[in-house]
C-alpha cells in the first residue's frame, strides 16, 4: 500500500512550520557566541532595539533565569542546567545569548549584528583526552576531570584473572567522530498566545511534543494546559529533534512576552555548530577467547564526548549507558565489565541520533570478532556463528541482564553468505582486484532494541522516564475512524501504517482511518517518536483499542442479529454471523444506531464508539546482517560502495514500502558515517564544518543499490508481532563498511578501527606500510581528531 | 532605506505583479510573498537543492537566485505539477517507488527530474540516431540527482522513480513518434 502522506507532499501542500503564516507575525535571530569558551562580560542591545522593524530584543537578564534541566536519578550523574541564554559564560560556538524579534527575519538577522558583546576569550576544552586531563579547564564549575557521568556499569571480578591466562587477547581502540542529525528541514517554532483559549499555541518541528510541552511549563513557570504544542509536517528528525532546545523555549518566552506571534526557523549553519550533535566515542575494549574462538570476557572503558551540556529529556547518559548495557549484543559474553562515561567538552551538546550507541558497540564487536579471527587463521564467520546466541536459545538473558527475545540470528547470517556467494559478489570482487583497486567484503550481525517502555527505560533512572503510550480510536457515525496517539511520525508513514493496523482489527478499509498525532490538545499524553518504538508502542496501543472498538462493535451487532457478539465477525465493513453470509449488518449502520438511535441499544452499548488503551512493553530485538563490498583506489585512496545486502528480521511486517525505506535511508546514514561525516572542530574549539560544503551527507552518487530481504520472526512482545526497525539501517552499515575496507586492505599494513575512513587516511597507512614503519595499532584511533 | 522594485513573473502560469526588496531571495519572495510554500528550504546556501524551482524552464536553486531576477520570466513550482487533483506521473512514480518519506526535500528533487526529463524528451539528447534519446541508466539518474539531498529515503526510490517514468514516457512517445 502506498502512504496516505504521499498525496500532499507530492503537490507542495504539506504544511512544515516554515510555511504557516499568522497575522503580525515576528521573527526571531539569535546572536550566537564566535568562542568556544568565554566569560560575558557585557552585552549591549540599544543600537538593535533601535533598528528597523525591531519589536524586542531579549539577553539573560531579560528573561531571568529558565532553563532546560535534564536529570537522571543517579549519584554519579551531574546535571548541566542549560539556560535559555546564556548569561555571564559561554560554552561553545554557537551558544546563544541574545534573541532580537523584528517583523520580519531579513530585519531580525539585521539586527543581531548591532547587539555588542565584550567578550573574555577562555581556553577551551575540545577533546576527551584534554577533557579528562586534571589540568583541564572545567567546562562546567565543579566538574571534576570534565566528567558528566562515570558509570561502571558491568564488573566481573574474575575479568583479570581470565584476561591473563586466556588463550587469545585481542583489543584496541575505537572511535566514531562527531557527526549530524542534519534532517532537510532543520529546527523550527512557531509561538502564538491565544487569548480565547488562556494557551500559548506552539508549532514545533519536534518528535516530542509532550515533552516540549513539559520543558516549557517547567522552564516558564506555566502549568501544562496552558501550552498547546503541535507538530506539524515535520522535515525528518532522526533525534535531533526528540531533545527540547532552548531556542524553541526561548521563543515561547518571547511570545509571552510580546502577546504576538513569533517564529524561529533555524538556518544550516546553526544547524550544524549550535544545534545537538552525536556519536562522539571512544572505545578501549579487548576481548578474550579461548583456543577454539569461543569468546571468554569483554572489557570496555567507553568514553562519549558529549558537548557542553546534557539535553532534555534524556540527558548525556544516553550514549555511555546504552553503550555499556547493550555491547555484547549478539554475542553470549561469559563474563563482562564496562565503564561508560560522559565527557564534557566546549562544544555543541549531544542528543540521541539515530543509533544512539549502537553503531559504536556493533563496529566494536565485530572489528574484535575480525582480530580474533584472524588471529585463530579461522574463518569469520565462522566464529561469529560459535559465539552467537543460536536457535533454541530464546529466550536468552546475556550477562548484562538483558533478555533477547525470538530472532533469527543465525539463519540472517547463513542467508546472507549464501546471496552474497549466489550474487556473484566474489566474482566482482575478484575483477575489481584484477583491475588493480583493493576490494573486499565486510559483514556484520546485530540486533537492536526497539519498542522499550518504562520497564526498561525505569532502569536508566531518568526523572521524566518515557516509554509507554496511548491511543483512542473512534467510529464516527458513518463508520469512519479516527485514531490518536501520542507518538509523532515525522517522515515514517505513520498516518499509513497505524491506519491498516487499526483497519485490519475492524475489517475496514484504510482509507477510511485517519491518524490524529502531534498535538497536545488532542492526545493523551505521549513520548513521541523516537529509540524505534512507534508501531511496537504506539501501534501496540492502536491495535489494543481497535480490538476494545471490534468488541463493542461485536456486542452492537449480536444485540441486532440476536446472536452471540462472540459469533460475530468484522470483515469487508460489515458485521456478520460466522458462518451464515446472509445475516450481515453494514459498519456504518452500527454506527448510526450507536449514535442516533442509542436509546434502542441496552444501557451498555450506548453512547458513542470508542476505545482507549495503552501499551508499555519491555522492549523486543530486531535483527539483521548487513554484508558490504567496496573497491578502494590505492592511488587517491578513494572508497567506492559496490554492493550492499541487508538481511533483516522486524517480526511482522506492517507495511513492506515502508519497513524497506526505513533500511535504505539508515544503510545510507549508516554508510555516510562510516566514509564521509565529520563534524570538526579547529584546537581552539571553532567548529570548521558549518556548511554544506565542509559537513559532507551522502548523495545519490555516494550509494549503491542495497538488495533487501526480509525475515519474519514475529515477536511475542508486541502486540502486532511487529518489532522496531528505525535504526538497524544506520546499526550495521558502518561496522559492514569498515570490515570490507579491512578486507580489501588484508595484506598491506593499513587497518582501521575508527569512523569515517577517509581517502587520505588510505593513502597515509599505504605510504606508511610500504615504507614499512607504522603498525596498523598505531593507525587505529586517529580518526577523530 | 529598503530598495524596491517593481516586478512581474508567470508562476504556473499565473500572471504576479508585485513589488519586492533588491535583497529578497526568489525562495523568500515565491514562500512569503506569492503563497507558494511548496518551495522548501534546506541550506539557503545552494547545496540542498529542496527549492529547486524552473525559470524558463531551466532548474535553478531559489536561494541563490533573487526575486527581482526573476521579472519577464516564466517560474515553474510543485504546486504546478499536477493537473487539478490528478498526480502527474512523476509524482505517481515517486509514490508507487517510495521515493519520499519526510517530503521536504520532494518538491526540489521532483522540479530537478521534470527538467530533466522534459528537456530528454523535446531535446533528443543522448543518441545521435535521430529516434530520441537512449533510456537513462541507473547512473545518469544518481549522477542527476546527486544535484540534492535527501536524509530520509537512501535516493534508491526516487532513483527508481525517475527511472521509471523515463521508460513510460519513451513508451507512450513511440520509437517512430519519438521526437
Amino acid at each position: 500500500m502506498t502512504r496516505k502522506e504521499d498525496l500532499r507532499m507530492l503537490r507542495g501542500r504539506g504544511r512544515f512550520v516554515a510555511d504557516l503564516n499568522r497575522p503580525g507575525l515576528l521573527h526571531a535571530a539569535f546572536v550566537r557566541s564566535p568562542f568556544a569558551a568565554a566569560r560575558v562580560c557585557a552585552i549591549s542591545t540599544s543600537a538593535a532595539r533601535e533598528a528597523p522593524g525591531v519589536a524586542a530584543v531579549f539577553t539573560a537578564a531579560d528573561l531571568g533565569d529558565p532553563c532546560l534541566l535534564a536529570t537522571l536519578e543517579r549519584d554519579e550523574f551531574v546535571p548541566t542546567p542549560m539556560p535559555l541564554l546564556a548569561g555571564d559564560q559561554v560554552r561553545f560556538a554557537g551558544e546563544p545569548v541574545a534573541v532580537v524579534v523584528a517583523d520580519d527575519a531579513y530585519l531580525a538577522e539585521d539586527a543581531a549584528e548591532l547587539v555588542e558583546v565584550e567578550w573574555a576569550q577562555l581556553p577551551a576544552v575540545t577533546g576527551i583526552a584534554g577533557a579528562v586531563d586534571g589540568a583541564a579547564r572545567q567546562v562546567q564549575a565543579g566538574l571534576a576531570g570534565n566528567c558528566l557521568v562515570d558509570l561502571l556499569m558491568f564488573d566481573d571480578q574474575r575479568l583479570d584473572e581470565i584476561f591473563a591466562s586466556a588463550p587469545l587477547v585481542v583489543g584496541g581502540v575505537f572511535t566514531s567522530a562527531r557527526v549530524a542529525a542534519l534532517p532537510l528541514e532543520g529546527r523550527a517554532c512557531l509561538a502564538d498566545w491565544d487569548d480565547r483559549d488562556g494557551q500559548l499555541v506552539m508549532n514545533v518541528s519536534t518528535q516530542v511534543p509532550h515533552q516540549v510541552r513539559s520543558a516549557v511549563a517547567q522552564a516558564l513557570g506555566l502549568p501544562e494546559q496552558a501550552v498547546r504544542v503541535i507538530a506539524p509536517d515535520v522535515g525528518g528528525g532522526f533525534g535531533l529533534k526528540c531533545v527540547v532546545g532552548r531556542e524553541e523555549v526561548t521563543v515561547a518566552a518571547a511570545g509571552l512576552r510580546l502577546r504576538r506571534p513569533v517564529r524561529w526557523i533555524e538556518d544550516r549553519q546553526e544547524n550544524l555548530t549550535a544545534s545537538f550533535h552525536g556519536h562522539e566515542q571512544r572505545y578501549q575494549a579487548r576481548a578474550a577467547f579461548d583456543a577454539t574462538g569461543r569468546l571468554l570476557a569483554l572489557g570496555a572503558d567507553i568514553d562519549c564526548d558529549v558537548g557542553a551540556y546534557s539535553a532534555y529529556p534524556f540527558t548525556c547518559a544516553v550514549e555511555p549507558l546504552m553503550a555499556a548495557s547493550e555491547l555484547p549484543g549478539v554475542y553470549k559474553v561469559p563474563a563482562y565489565r564496562a565503564r561508560g562515561r560522559a565527557i564534557a567538552t566546549n562544544k555543541a551538546p549531544t542528543a540521541p541520533y539515530r543509533g544512539v550507541s549502537r553503531p559504536q558497540i556493533v563496529l566494536v564487536m565485530e572489528r574484535l570478532m575480525e582480530k580474533a579471527a584472524r588471529a585463530l587463521h579461522a574463518d569469520p564467520l565462522q566464529l561469529r556463528r560459535l559465539n552467537m546466541i543460536g536457535p533454541g536459545e530464546f529466550p536468552y538473558t546475556g550477562v548484562n541482564g538483558i533478555t533477547y527475545d525470538e530472532g533469527s540470528y543465525r539463519e540472517s547470517l547463513d542467508l546472507a553468505e549464501r546471496r552474497v556467494a549466489e550474487s556473484g559478489w566474489r566474482a566482482e570482487r575478484d575483477e575489481l582486484r584484477a583491475a588493480g583497486l583493493a576490494a573486499g567484503i565486510g559483514y556484520v550481525c546485530f540486533s537492536e532494541r526497539t519498542g522499550y517502555g518504562t520497564p526498561t527505560m525505569a532502569l536508566r533512572r531518568m526523572r521524566m522516564t518515557p516509554g509507554y503510550d496511548t491511543a483512542q480510536v473512534r467510529m464516527d457515525p458513518t463508520g469512519e475512524v479516527v485514531i490518536t496517539t501520542g507518538t509523532c511520525g515525522h517522515g515514517q508513514g505513520h498516518e499509513t501504517t497505524f491506519a491498516q493496523i487499526v483497519a485490519d482489527r475492524l475489517g475496514i478499509h484504510p482509507d477510511q482511518v485517519r491518524l490524529r498525532q502531534g498535538d497536545t490538545d488532542l492526545t493523551a499524553y505521549g513520548w513521541g517518536t523516537f529509540a524505534s518504538r512507534s508501531i511496537v508502542i504506539g501501534g501496540g496501543a492502536a491495535a489494543r483499542a481497535a480490538d476494545l472498538l471490534a468488541d463493542q462493535l461485536r456486542q452492537i451487532a449480536g444485540s441486532l442479529l440476536e446472536a452471540s457478539a462472540a459469533d460475530v465477525e468484522l470483515h469487508d465493513g460489515s458485521a456478520r454471523i460466522r458462518g451464515d453470509n446472509r445475516a450481515a449488518v453494514p459498519l456504518s449502520e452500527l454506527a448510526r444506531i450507536a449514535y442516533f438511535q442509542a436509546h434502542t441499544l441496552p444501557e451498555p452499548l450506548r453512547y458513542g464508539l470508542e476505545a482507549r488503551a495503552s501499551f508499555d512493553p519491555p522492549g523486543t530485538f530486531s535483527n539483521a546482517c548487513h554484508a558490504a563490498l567496496v573497491a578502494i583506489d590505492p592511488g587517491t585512496g578513494a572508497i567506492r560502495l559496490r554492493r550492499y545486502l541487508v538481511v533483516e528480521d522486524c517480526g511482522v511486517v506492517i507495511n513492506p514500502l515502508i519497513v524497506d525505506g526505513q533500511v535504505l535511508g539508515g544503510v545510507t546514514q549508516g554508510v555516510a558515517a562510516a566514509l564521509l561525516e565529520q563534524i570538526r572542530y579547529d584546537g581552539e574549539g571553532q567548529p570548521v564544518s558549518a556548511t554544506l560544503m565542509d559537513y559532507l551527507p551522502p548523495t545519490a552518487a555516494d550509494m549503491c543499490r542495497v538488495d533487501i530481504v526480509h525475515l519474519q520472526t514475529p515477536s511475542a512482545f508486541s502486540h502486532t508481532g511487529a518489532k522496531g526497525m528505525g535504526e538497524g539501517g544506520m546499526i550495521g552499515a558502518p561496522a559492514a563498511v569498515l570490515n570490507a575496507i579491512n578486507d580489501a586492505l588484508a595484506g598491506t599494513a593499513a587497518e582501521f578501527d575508527h569512523i569515517p575512513v577517509l581517502p587520505e587516511d588510505v593513502s597515509r597507512a599505504l605510504a606508511a606500510g610500504s615504507a614499512g614503519a607504522v603498525p596498523a595499532a598505531a593507525l587505529a584511533g586517529e580518526g577523530t581528531g | 532605506m529598503k530598495d524596491m522594485h517593481r516586478i512581474s513573473l508567470r508562476v504556473n502560469g499565473r500572471e504576479h505583479e508585485l513589488t519586492v526588496e533588491a535583497r529578497r531571495t526568489l525562495a523568500d519572495m515565491l514562500r512569503h510573498d506569492l503563497g507558494y510554500t511548496g518551495t522548501h528550504l534546506g541550506c539557503e546556501h545552494g547545496i540542498c537543492g529542496a527549492c529547486t524551482v524552473l525559470v524558463d524552464s531551466g532548474p535553478v536553486r531559489a536561494c541563490l537566485m533573487f526575486g527581482v531576477q526573476a521579472d519577464g520570466t516564466e517560474v515553474s513550482t510543485v504546486e504546478g505539477l499536477s493537473v487539478g487533483e490528478e498526480l502527474s506521473d512523476l509524482q505517481q512514480a515517486f509514490s508507487d517507488h517510495h521515493a519520499l518519506q519526510c517530503g521536504f526535500c520532494t518538491p526540489g528533487f521532483l522540479m530537478l527530474a521534470e527538467a530533466y526529463l522534459a528537456e530528454r524528451g523535446s531535446a533528443g539528447s543522448g543518441a545521435a540516431t535521430g529516434d530520441g534519446p537512449h533510456a537513462p541508466t541507473e547512473a545518469e539518474v544518481r549522477e542527476l540527482i546527486a544535484a540534492n539531498l535527501c536524509r530520509c529515503t537512501g535516493y534508491q526510490g526516487i532513483v527508481e522513480a525517475v527511472l521509471a517514468t523515463a521508460r513510460a514516457r519513451r513508451a507512450a512517445a513511440g520509437p517512430a513518434d519519438g521526437p
